[in-house]
């Protein structure tokens, strides 16, 4: 170790940034020619299967869903079963706005669910990463689940157990409409939401912020040591998290044109969890992998045989658990290792 | 008059329906103490031992008692198969990873249950000497929770003499404390994981059989209470039996009284005070501080 790095500083610094390890981080963050895949397939979707477009704006949305939690989870390592409280939340900011006339313009809307959802999050975040561990957990289930009990009590507001149903959401830009029937305005509306998100979460975790969260995954005691501000970065990110998840619940209402208590409850919490893990978390594109995955499953086989989907769905959550930590991604990432071509040097564990 | 009624009715309710949270959650403080695992399938066992006590009883036409006893033991024998064959290759995994196992064996519970006896919900009928009611001396209220009041008095007990007054008890408490420490030791840690997990499971199961009657017993179980089961042990403490003990009766009287008197969601009271307490000792009630 010593000697490879007194051998380094003597080379020249042409040799010092061909080193394997500069080079792997120079270009970890380098936009890589793969990287336009989904987006290409997405707007192939489009014209593929236009009678299967309001299922791929449910995916587009459980992608930037899962997307929020991977922010938190997968990059700073703050382990939620409470995510829906901020899609819930974001949700139902568009859909009280909209349902009592005060607010019904789509693209606001969203900055309007953001926000509120990112409120939640900073004052939930102040509260809650105080602590780790199972408290953690358990005061992310709590604290959702005290905001599932508030929507369910505040009948007149929130329509209550049976949520508000027909939105009236005015078209985007006054043009184009939203038409229950036809999802094409849906889908597209979706797909740029998701690529600006995406392209904010991107820029966000390979800026040295988005570094120091990963620092603060691996080992939080030496993040202490060097002096970084550990829990204003984690309520940051958390705060962060919490604004994309709104902005994915907000997106949910406008093209469902409703709201109600299953965007606040534990099974959508547990759902984005799984879908995040499926495709692997902490590699941004997992979320994609996990989502087309999980819901083409859950659409295909779910309605057939949801008894058989159910005892699938456990028995693979069982082998990811004790096989496959990395999800789908890292599984991927394994054997290309093994029987690929080159060294892939960017893994995050 | 009417005032002495509600209260018995929520005293005595109250007390009954945390009696079974406790006997469910007991188990799960336990194991998670002693192991640190996040075993979220824990309802799941609860649910699974209350199939095998209500099938018991109404296809086999056993007793009451002797059903509670046969579901303790066959929820316990399964425990040990799944905890010598899954569970412990994640003892030292993150939580994540136990999350995402237990979410899993939950769905596999889920469906296995409704396939092999069917997604409709199972009616346990009490023998006729705990049905009716009893007479208190100023009040009569149900005789089946009195009887429930007194078994998880019974219970606690023992399980407290156990811990407190027995070398395996002593044993447990030492691991809890200190893991390395006490492998050092020599005690037999690994052993000690199986024993207490596979009496926590039977325990949740003797559960699952005893709040059958009030609590219903559908597939959707093992998900529908695991959040109560969960706030009663973090409240509680990890690992600290009388702690959960006292979180699960303080709950079942709360939950009882909100329902009396704010019949509209009067439970969001019991999540505000559960972040409060948990914010103000991290640990619950009677759980040591971590080091």
């Amino acid at each position: 170790m010593s000697a490879s790095a007194t051998s380094a500083e003597s080379t020249s610094f042409a040799a010092r940034i061909n080193h394997p390890a500069a080079r792997a981080l120079i270009e970890r963050h380098r936009l890589r020619w793969w990287e336009v895949l989904p987006w290409i397939a997405a707007i192939a979707g489009y014209f593929i299967f236009p009678g299967y477009l309001g299922f791929g704006t449910e995916l587009l949305v459980a992608i930037l869903f899962a997307l929020s939690l991977d922010l938190a989870l997968g990059y700073a390592g703050i382990i939620t079963l409470g995510h829906a409280a901020f899609f819930g939340a974001g949700a139902y900011t568009v859909g009280m706005l909209a349902d009592h006339g005060v607010w019904s313009e789509p693209i606001t809307g969203l900055m309007l669910a953001a926000l509120v959802a990112a409120i939640v999050g900073l004052l939930s975040g102040l509260v809650l990463l105080r602590t780790r561990g199972l408290t953690l957990l358990m005061l992310t289930i709590c604290s959702m689940a005290l905001l599932e009990q508030a929507a369910n009590m505040a009948h007149d507001y929130t329509g209550g157990f049976d949520g508000l149903p027909n939105l009236p959401i005015t078209p985007i830009f006054g043009v184009f409409n939203f038409n229950p029937l036809y999802n094409n305005t849906q889908y597209l509306y979706a797909l740029a939401v998701l690529l600006a998100c995406f392209v904010f979460v991107r820029t966000l975790v390979y800026s040295p912020f988005g570094q120091s969260l990963t620092g603060i995954r691996e080992n939080l005691l030496r993040m202490h040591a060097v002096g970084a501000p550990v829990r204003r970065r984690l309520i940051i990110c958390y705060t962060l998290s919490a604004a994309i998840a709104g902005i994915a619940g907000g997106l949910w209402a406008q093209v469902n044109a409703y709201v109600n208590l299953s965007s606040l409850d534990l099974d959508r919490a547990a759902t984005v969890l799984i879908v995040l893990i499926l495709g692997g978390y902490g590699r941004l594109y997992g979320a994609f992998v996990g989502a087309v995955v999980y819901l083409a499953l859950e659409h295909f086989l779910a309605r057939i045989y949801p008894t058989a989907w159910q005892l699938g769905l456990g028995i693979l959550l069982v082998f990811i658990a004790l096989f496959a930590r990395n999800g789908i991604l890292g599984l991927g990432e394994a054997l290309w290792r093994r029987y690929g071509g080159r060294h892939k040097p960017s893994a995050p564990s | 008059m009417d005032f002495a009624t509600d209260l018995a009715g929520i005293v005595l309710g109250g007390l009954s329906a945390g009696t079974v949270l406790f006997v469910v959650s007991v188990g799960l403080s336990v194991t998670m103490g002693l192991m640190g695992f996040v075993n979220l399938a824990h309802g799941a066992f609860a649910m699974f031992g209350g199939y095998v006590i209500v099938l018991a009883m109404n296809r086999a036409n056993i007793d009451f008692v002797p059903a509670l006893a046969l579901g303790f033991v066959v929820t316990a024998a399964l425990s040990v198969v799944l905890e010598r064959l899954l569970y412990r290759r994640l003892y030292r995994a993150g939580e994540l990873d136990q999350v995402l196992f237990t979410i899993g064996l939950i769905f596999i519970f889920i469906a296995g249950i409704t396939i092999a006896v069917g997604p409709e919900s199972q009616t346990l009928e009490l023998p006729p000497a705990l049905g009716g009611q009893f007479n208190l001396g100023f009040t009569h209220y149900r005789t089946y929770s009195i009887f429930l009041i007194v078994v998880g008095l019974v219970i606690a007990f023992g399980i407290w003499l156990v811990f407190e007054r027995t070398r395996i008890g002593a044993q447990i408490r030492a691991t809890v404390d200190n893991r390395r420490m006490a492998e050092s030791l020599g005690i037999n840690v690994d052993r000690l994981f199986t024993i207490t997990f596979a009496f926590g499971s039977g325990m949740a199961a003797l559960g699952g059989g005893l709040g059958a009657e009030f609590l219903g017993l559908d597939p959707q179980y093992a998900l529908k209470y695991l959040v109560y089961f969960l706030i009663a042990v973090s409240v509680g403490g990890l690992g600290s039996v009388l702690g959960v003990y006292y979180a699960a009766l303080l709950i079942g009287v709360l939950d009882f009284a909100l329902k009396l008197y704010l019949p509209k969601g009067g439970t969001i009271f019991i999540y505000v005070l559960t972040i409060l307490l948990l914010l103000w000792r991290p640990q619950g009630l009677l759980g040591r501080k971590e080091t």
